[in-house]
């Protein structure tokens, strides 16, 4: 077992020479991966990589300092419409990425400072109160197009020679492996630390001469970037925004993949991320796996309804939610960690 | 015109009350906000409706039945899951909470279907009672106040002058100190669950006649009841009484006299304002945690 002997050490990016092996080789892997698999196949992995962003940003804010918030849909929604009009104003793309993601954070702060008093089920109730009132206001104002939503026009990736999709795809990964990256250094830095000392107690996090007000709508800030930046991405996917992708389900998803993946940890986001996509695309055409969804149809023909069979899903959802918190709430990372250092340790 | 608005106010106002307090008497027992709340009445409701329509109970059996199933699907909730967390904290409980909705949530619309039903009660919206120049009053107006007004009498009764009440209090109060005097603790806690199941699944009926049966009624009673729980002050029960009321004012004057558009956001609005100002709620002090 390998123990820190060195403040450097605490503070480095890749602590043994075998993770950064494994990372270029996941990083080769991600580049020439739309070579090797369908175009479908390549949505998939923009869908995850959304996710993980906002997972990212999510668990700076829940896992790293402890405030609960119910209503991150609506810093995606926020990005998410502010590349719609942006890019309708002809601003270049990568302005637009920056400008969404710094929207969401300036709203993010705004929304910080009436929360630096509430903690627990009172923060819990004025960030749902935010994503619904997000939601109200997309939904019933004429300039945001209102039930309708808005259609985003494509951005300009002709000058990389390839295909619109595969172009598409190389600026997801890249946009995601760098904010990636940046939530480590932040996670590892002086920032990081006073996140971690607001969690685990706010009044002696206090005492040693952490800035509670600036600390806690830093990280919402920070937080509402990282959603901002999945919303600017997100909008590009879809290529058409509405009030209905952004619901009170949407963020209690992004809670559960953080939860998923593992409070805390850079490494449990992305997992979770991925995981979460899967697990919900997987879901939604459970009745085609081999021997499960024959018993699942025929559950639903002898005591269910069979045309309410799509529900199977939620139901899914909900039993995997439950028993992460059951049998690991640590999540995936816990799963990851305890595998680790078994074989670390391998053989004793 | 105000007659009219005090009662459509009054109804909300029951009906959010009494989501409250359901919310209300687990986060005292517990400190779990249920998120599940509003699918357990709603499923509870479905309860109703099938012993009503499709075996043709009459009403009392049916409230009867669906009183049982309610205490016990909030008991076997604690039971079953709540009591199997380990390290237990906010979040992994308000996750919990959140999946349960959702298997709740999941099976509803897969037994019943996603179509609407209707269901007659003995109370409905479209009989009147009282009709006057200024306003007009229905069975189903009247049947909610006297309903609500019921459960939190009855509630009065039992935490008060019995012993279960007593002992819930006092598990609420200390949970060591309950159980070196002898008190089941955590069989109490499962009894909190039902009875705040039992709370929910009333707020369910009366919900009914307005909207329609189907998975996702409780979803705007449930936000709202939990707002108008944190805006009295979620461990204070009268306080929740009175928050649901004035959420149910307030919402209903500003639909009325500014816009209905935003009338189910103000509730919000109203309640982040208060919670800057007091952010424990109305009723209730607030407390900066011991290190």
């Amino acid at each position: 077992m390998r123990l820190k002997k060195h403040y450097f050490e605490d503070i480095q990016l890749f602590r043994t020479t075998a993770s950064l092996v494994w990372t270029i080789l996941f990083l080769s892997l991600l580049a020439v991966l739309p070579f090797i698999i369908k175009t479908y196949y390549l949505s998939i992995a923009n869908l995850m990589a959304l996710n993980v962003l906002v997972a990212l940003g999510l668990n700076i804010l829940v896992g790293n300092t402890g405030q609960i918030s119910l209503g991150h849909a609506g810093f995606v929604a926020i990005g998410a419409y502010a590349t719609a009009f942006l890019l309708e104003f002809g601003m270049p793309f990568a302005v637009t990425l920056v400008l969404a993601g710094l929207i969401a954070a300036l709203i993010g702060a705004l929304l910080g400072i009436p929360s630096l008093r509430l903690e627990g089920p009172y923060l819990a109730i004025a960030t749902l109160a935010f994503g619904l009132a997000v939601l109200v206001i997309i939904g019933r104002m004429d300039i945001f197009g209102g039930r309708m939503g808005m259609v985003v026009p494509k951005i300009e990736l002709g000058w990389t020679g390839l295909s619109y999709d595969v172009s598409l795809y190389y600026v997801f990964i890249s946009i995601t492996a760098a904010m990636v990256v940046s939530a480590y250094n932040i996670l590892k830095s002086r920032v990081g630390r006073a996140f971690q000392a607001i969690r685990d107690s706010d009044v002696a996090a206090s005492v040693i001469g952490v800035n509670l007000a600036y600390y806690k709508t830093l990280s919402f800030a920070i937080s509402a970037f990282y959603a901002g930046v999945a919303g600017c991405l997100w909008a590009l996917y879809l290529q058409f925004v509405s009030p209905g992708n952004f619901s009170f389900m949407l963020s209690i998803l992004f809670l559960a993949t953080v939860v998923l993946g593992g409070l805390g940890s850079v490494t449990g986001s992305v997992m979770g991320g991925i995981v979460m996509t899967f697990l919900s695309i997987q879901l939604e055409k459970i009745v085609e796996v081999p021997i499960l969804g024959t018993l699942i149809v025929e559950f639903s023909n002898t005591f269910m309804n069979p045309s309410g069979i799509s529900n199977v899903k939620w139901v899914l959802t909900g039993l995997i939610l439950i028993a992460v918190i059951l049998f690991e709430p640590l999540g995936l990372n816990g799963i990851w960690l305890r595998v680790k250092r078994y074989w670390n340790l391998w053989p004793y | 015109m105000i007659t009219q608005l005090l009662i459509s106010a009054v109804v909300a106002g029951s009906i959010y009350a009494l989501m409250a307090l359901a919310m209300s008497i687990i986060y005292k027992a517990s400190e779990i906000p249920n998120f599940a709340q509003g699918e357990m009445a709603m499923f509870s409701t479905y309860i109703t409706f099938v012993f009503l329509n499709m075996w043709g109970y009459p009403f009392m059996v049916a409230l009867a039945g669906t009183v049982i199933f309610a205490f016990l699907l909030g008991f076997l909730f604690e039971f079953v899951i709540i009591r199997r967390a380990k390290e237990p904290n906010l979040l992994g409980f308000i996750i919990i909470t959140l999946g349960f909705q959702m298997i709740l949530y999941g099976l509803a619309g897969w037994k019943w279907g996603s179509d609407q039903r209707t269901f007659s009660l003995p109370f409905s919206e479209s009989e009147i009672v009282l009709q006057t120049d200024a306003f007009v009053l229905t069975e189903h107006n009247l049947a909610s106040l006297i309903i609500a007004v019921l459960v939190m009498v009855g509630l009065y009764l039992l935490l008060q002058h019995t012993k279960l009440g007593l002992a819930m209090k006092a598990s609420q109060q200390n949970v060591k100190a309950a159980r070196f005097n002898g008190i089941p603790t955590d069989r109490i806690l499962g009894i909190s669950f039902g009875i705040s199941s039992v709370v929910g699944a009333v707020a369910g009926i009366l919900v009914v006649p307005i909207a329609t049966l189907d998975p996702t009624m409780m979803w705007d009673p449930l936000l709202k009841g939990f707002a108008a729980a944190v805006l009295g002050g979620l461990r204070s029960l009268p306080g929740v009484v009175v928050g649901g009321f004035l959420l149910g004012l307030v919402e209903n004057l500003f639909g009325f006299y500014i816009s209905v558009e935003f009338k189910s956001v103000v509730a919000f609005a109203v309640i982040v304002m208060v919670l800057f100002i007091r952010p424990s709620g109305l009723f209730e002090k607030h407390y900066v945690r011991k290190v």
